[in-house]
């Protein structure tokens, strides 16, 4: 991708402040980042985090407070008409009429977006053999399932061929089934149609899914890079085991040296050394010396939520600093 | 002895170390088979797993253990009870706790943890004592007097759960109980489940979310009312997954899917999945050393750049994924 490129959405410096009963709140905190054209980018982050006020600054559905954004190089606050022309946008609370069947769903928005009554018959059969829902054209969208009422608004939000689609929470509450199909509509979306997609999702692993992601924490970004890049920068391996009793071992190897980090994981210690070879036998002496035993110990692999929790720690150890 | 009765005792004894027995569970609304002769038992002290699709019978089936629903046919024992007649009874001993935290918003921390107890027919001096253990277990000490409302996910749900043990219960159900709460909380959150199962408190947990079912000791997966499969997340992967997935890293992901596709529709290539995974594409393959060769060539023809290709180990959500399409 060339530098000369307009970026898809661009923020910098962008806050959003709210008024609350005890002063004010930064939902959004000096975020800067940049989503290229073609990309799929994910906003990670537990409920809370500021991911929704994020989206709806970008769309210039809420003012912002301080700092810059835009859409394909039109300002949020400015060029409100020609950001609802090229992006689309499906909200958490997305509703589709449900008295309208899907096909009739479908007309509805292309008709609030102005879509000719031929450019419909053209588009609509496409995006219906997309989101595979053409044999559940004449079904209510009230009587279909929570996962093709998703796919459902997706269609409908790409009707007028924006540039750029927002999706907030897209597969909040779905199943594990549905979620994989959504992903793989999206993942077509990008290769096909080169489709730039800004999601939003508190699910971790879906990280794995984007080119790139944010993790966003307390209004503010802890880390921005590709899911790779993200999981590389905690430092150590990581070991895996299970103590025969979790208290007392995490107690026992909190001063050890050479563990960087401990994290729980139900009844296991996610133990990050600085190396493996050497502590692994360490820890296991230690334990022993107050009579505990552990089993299933192993090097595994670091995934985005032990990144996100590292991560999410340091940064609250930096604000109590 | 009426009919039934002797087998009803044989059926029981294996209460004490199985707190939960389903035997032919069946539930039918109209010509609609919701759970469709389900049988599976949960031993003391287990974490389980309950997993399937919206739709597939889940929350039904948990319906009919609480004894809010009678089954069409088949038997449940819950702690030896039989939940759709001996509801009261029963309910004296199991928690149960949803998705939506049923607590009282304008009640602060204590104050809910006192209401559920009183529900349960706790005395005040018990009462006493567990709200003291509850809020320590909870670990909510500083917030005892907070509104709920004013308690950030993360607590409100470990609340929600203090109040739906207040009773002692020895078996637990969990409905989505991590639904939008942060990593660090989910975390501590399943830490508690732990203990609670260390204690013998026998746990039954559904979720959408599979790297918590790999925390559960056994899972079951049920689609379409039927039980699909039922074992230790580990030997899940090794018997239900059809197929290995492959990780491919090119120099075009996006152009290299296309391909791909176009691979799979023309059967060029035997994938059973093929989907972008960011910069990566994840393709499901009968597993064979030759498929490797295969997907190479058909890339390289197309000049696309392969800079790897190598088999990696399924996630339960592949897992589950391949047994509910098969």
């Amino acid at each position: 991708m060339s530098q000369m490129e307009q970026a898809a959405i661009t923020t910098h410096d962008l806050v959003k402040r709210f008024k609350t009963r005890t002063g004010y709140l930064n939902a959004v905190d000096h975020l800067t980042l940049e989503v290229r054209q073609g990309e799929t980018f994910g906003l990670i982050g537990p409920d809370g985090a500021g991911k929704s006020t994020t989206v709806r600054t970008i769309l210039g559905l809420l003012a912002r407070s301080e700092g810059q954004s835009s859409v394909l190089g039109y300002d949020s606050m400015r060029d409100l008409y020609q950001i609802r022309s090229e992006a689309g946008y499906i909200a958490q609370q997305f509703a589709l009429p449900a008295d309208l069947t899907v096909i009739e769903n479908m007309r509805f928005f292309a008709n609030v977006h102005g879509i000719s009554a031929q450019e419909q018959r053209k588009q609509i059969p496409a995006l219906l053999e997309f989101a595979e829902l053409e044999e559940f054209k004449d079904r209510l969208a009230g009587n279909l399932s929570g996962g093709m009422k998703k796919k459902l608004a997706l269609a409908c939000n790409l009707v007028h061929a924006p540039r750029v689609v927002l999706l907030d929470e897209p597969t909040l509450g779905v199943d594990p089934v549905s979620r994989r199909e959504f992903w793989n509509l999206l993942g077509n979306l990008r290769a096909e149609k080169g489709l730039t997609i800004f999601v939003c999702t508190p699910y971790m692993d879906e990280a794995e899914r984007c080119n790139r992601v944010g993790l966003m924490y307390q209004g503010r970004l802890i880390a921005c890079d590709t899911p790779q890049a993200i999981k590389k920068r905690i430092p150590g391996q990581l070991l895996e085991f299970t103590p025969s009793e979790l208290n007392p071992a995490r107690l026992r190897l909190q001063k050890m040296e050479g563990i960087l980090e401990m994290q729980t994981y139900g009844k296991m210690i996610h133990a990050f050394v600085d190396d493996a070879g050497l502590r692994r036998a360490q820890i296991e002496t230690a334990l022993a010396g107050q009579g505990l035993s552990i089993s299933g110990m192993r090097v595994i692999e670091v995934r985005m939520e032990e990144a996100f929790i590292s991560l999410m720690k340091r940064q609250e150890a930096g604000q109590n600093a | 002895m009426p009919e039934g009765w002797e087998l009803k005792d044989e059926f029981q004894e294996n209460t004490f170390t199985h707190p939960i027995i389903v035997d032919g569970l069946t539930k039918r609304f109209g010509n609609f088979t919701a759970v469709d002769d389900i049988r599976f038992e949960v031993r003391r002290g287990e974490i389980f797993g309950w997993l399937g699709p919206n739709g597939a019978g889940k929350t039904t089936t948990i319906r009919m253990l609480l004894g809010l629903l009678k089954p069409t046919a088949g038997r449940i024992r819950v702690l030896g009870y039989d939940p759709a007649v001996q509801t009261k009874a029963m309910q004296a001993h199991v928690g149960y706790m949803s998705q939506q935290f049923t607590l009282y918003n304008d009640l602060t921390a204590s104050e809910n943890i006192r209401f559920y107890g009183k529900v349960y027919g706790l005395s005040n001096s018990a009462l006493r004592k567990r709200q003291a253990e509850i809020i320590r277990l909870a670990g909510l000490e500083g917030r005892e007097n907070t509104l709920t409302a004013n308690l950030s996910g993360g607590w409100k749900q470990r609340l929600a759960l203090g109040c739906a043990i207040v009773h002692n219960p020895d078996v637990l159900f969990l409905d989505e109980p991590t639904a939008g709460v942060d990593p660090i909380s989910r975390r501590e959150f399943w830490e508690l489940i732990y203990a609670m199962s260390n204690q013998g408190v026998t746990i039954l947990v559904t979720t959408h979310y599979m790297d918590e079912a790999e925390l559960c000791q056994r899972v079951g997966f049920i689609s379409q009312g039927r039980l699909l499969a039922l074992d230790a997340p580990e030997n899940l992967k090794l018997t239900q997954m059809q197929g290995k997935v492959l990780e491919i890293n090119t120099s075009e992901p996006d152009r290299a899917m296309r391909i791909l596709k176009s691979a799979q529709s023309s059967q060029a290539l035997p994938l059973a999945e093929v989907a972008l995974y960011g910069a990566q594409i994840h393709a499901v393959l009968p597993g064979g050393d030759e498929d490797l060769e295969r997907v190479w060539k058909v890339l390289s023809n197309e000049r696309i750049l392969v800079q790897s290709l190598a088999w990696i180990t399924p996630t339960l959500e592949d897992v589950f994924i391949s047994s509910v399409k098969s």
